[in-house]
């Protein structure tokens, strides 16, 4: 922090909208760079019956891909997003409730990941339900080279020796949600996830 | 009176025992269940292993067909991996369409062996753009008891050690696939991953090769998957309760070391 960025390490121009959409109860657009998602919140509202959890509100995360329906990929997608809410989310606060968060994408340049939770978390932030600290999403692509590059864009991760994506929650910056693509070192992991760490 | 304190406070009750550094099954808080394994089970299968770690028991199966290369690379072959979680081995799965678990599994066991890359792609190919082979790997969960992610990808591995392919001869007369039964070659495995997860308990405390009891309870999981050079092929930690780093090089060093245990096992078979 307050080090100047090394090269690569700069993120792609991101911008965000919140409650643009009217129907729900919470909504965010996220854009980094050409990748965009759109996330709604719908929440607390009533439970079906199979969900219904006497601790907790019962977490649902959609994830609708640009075209097609959603496959095996955005189903464990799903899951990796709905554990990182629920980590973030306050829902014992809302037993027997459910939250519905449903995240389309509107374009996918790289990054996916990562601009889904971000979205995810502004959607959440926007619907004011009580959160235990924020949260966001970056990913890093490492070139065959073992340069580090920053919220990829889709040539920069197809290209890449690994793509890692990884979430890190707002009050002590511990990580969240991990998750890789290729092989790489243990250092590699630590330098990234510490350059990650101190960009938040 | 243990059993009853079990029930009306399940968590209450982990807690006292790891206060204690064990678990109620005895075991020490870094301590894998008992690991075995069991190749060529399946006799009609091209390769096949069975797995248990502790009561959790994971079968896998290897069936080999000739397929078209794809279009895009047509020197290489195919592997589909499929991960069931049938009702048979747990009242929390319902029959029907995989549901949400056994899919992020599915999903897990596909990125594993696309990151680590277990067997070159290339090696599968028989004649350039004209015939290779695809590799059909059907892991079916016969008791779940947790962990289902590291059994899952040692069975798999087992099972890809255990594969005998035929040879394959192309008749030059009438252009059509021979095969000789009688000559049969082993894979060629590049890397071996191995898979070590750990449950995150009350935010901090990290335990190894969680139970189906300790996953619920716990409040996260982490999964690393390391090969024999102790490159990192996978570090999925699906949400939950969130780490510091030293905490996740803490896993990483017990994965390394989980990994030479069972390289040994995979050494004996």
């Amino acid at each position: 922090m307050g080090s100047e960025p090394e090269p690569g390490c700069a993120l792609r121009p991101f911008a965000v909208e919140q409650g643009l959409l009217s129907r729900p109860d919470g909504s965010a657009a996220f854009v980094q760079g050409d990748t965009s998602v759109l996330a709604g919140v719908y929440g607390p509202a009533e439970v079906r019956s199979s969900r219904e959890s006497p601790e907790r509100a019962a977490l649902d995360v959609l994830l609708r891909p640009k075209v097609g329906l959603p496959g095996v990929l955005e189903r464990s997608r799903e899951q990796m997003v709905r554990r990182a809410c629920e980590a973030a989310l306050l829902g014992e606060l809302h037993p027997r409730s459910s939250v519905t968060l449903v995240l389309q994408v509107v374009s996918d340049a790289g990054s996916l990941l990562s601009c889904c939770l971000n979205a995810a978390c502004l959607a959440l932030l926007d619907a004011g339900l009580p959160l235990r600290s924020l949260f966001c999403g970056v990913t890093c692509a490492l070139a065959p080279d073992g340069a580090v590059a920053l919220d990829p864009s889709a040539r920069q991760e197809k290209e890449a020796r690994a793509v890692l994506t990884f979430a890190f929650e707002s009050t002590e910056k511990r990580l969240l949600l991990s998750t890789t693509r290729g092989a790489c070192s243990a250092k590699e992991v630590e330098y990234v996830r510490d350059v990650h760490g101190t960009s938040v | 009176m243990a059993a009853g304190f079990k029930t009306v406070e399940p968590l209450e009750y982990y807690r006292r025992f790891l206060k204690e550094n064990c678990r109620p099954d005895g075991r020490e808080l870094g301590e894998f269940r008992a690991t075995t394994v069991n190749i060529g089970s399946i006799t009609t299968a091209d390769g096949s292993a069975l797995v248990k770690l502790g009561n959790t028991t994971v079968i896998c199966g290897i069936k080999a067909e000739f397929a078209a290369p794809p279009v895009d690379a047509t020197n290489k072959g195919y592997i589909v991996p499929d991960v069931d979680l049938p009702p048979l081995c747990s009242a929390r799965f319902r029959p029907g369409p995989p549901g949400e678990e056994a899919q992020a599994v599915s999903q897990f066991i596909a990125d594993v062996i696309e990151n680590s890359q277990i067997i070159m792609k290339e090696d599968l190919c028989i004649v350039n753009g004209k015939l290779a082979w695809v590799l059909y790997c059907d892991i079916i969960c016969l008791d779940y008891d947790g962990n289902i992610l590291d059994a899952c990808t040692f069975a798999l591995l087992a099972a890809l050690n255990n594969v005998q392919l035929p040879a394959v001869a192309i008749n030059e007369e009438t252009g059509l696939a021979e095969v000789n039964l009688k000559q049969k070659t082993p894979l060629n495995i590049r890397k071996y991953p191995v898979a070590t997860s750990f449950a995150i308990f009350d935010d901090t405390l990290l335990i190894v090769d969680p139970t189906a009891e300790e996953e619920d309870l716990a409040t996260g999981t982490v999964t690393i998957v390391t090969d024999e050079e102790g490159r990192l092929c996978s570090v999925h930690k699906p949400g939950g309760s969130p780490l510091t780093g030293a905490k996740l090089q803490d896993c990483i060093t017990r994965a390394i070391t989980r990994h030479k245990e069972v390289k040994q096992l995979m050494d004996k078979i």
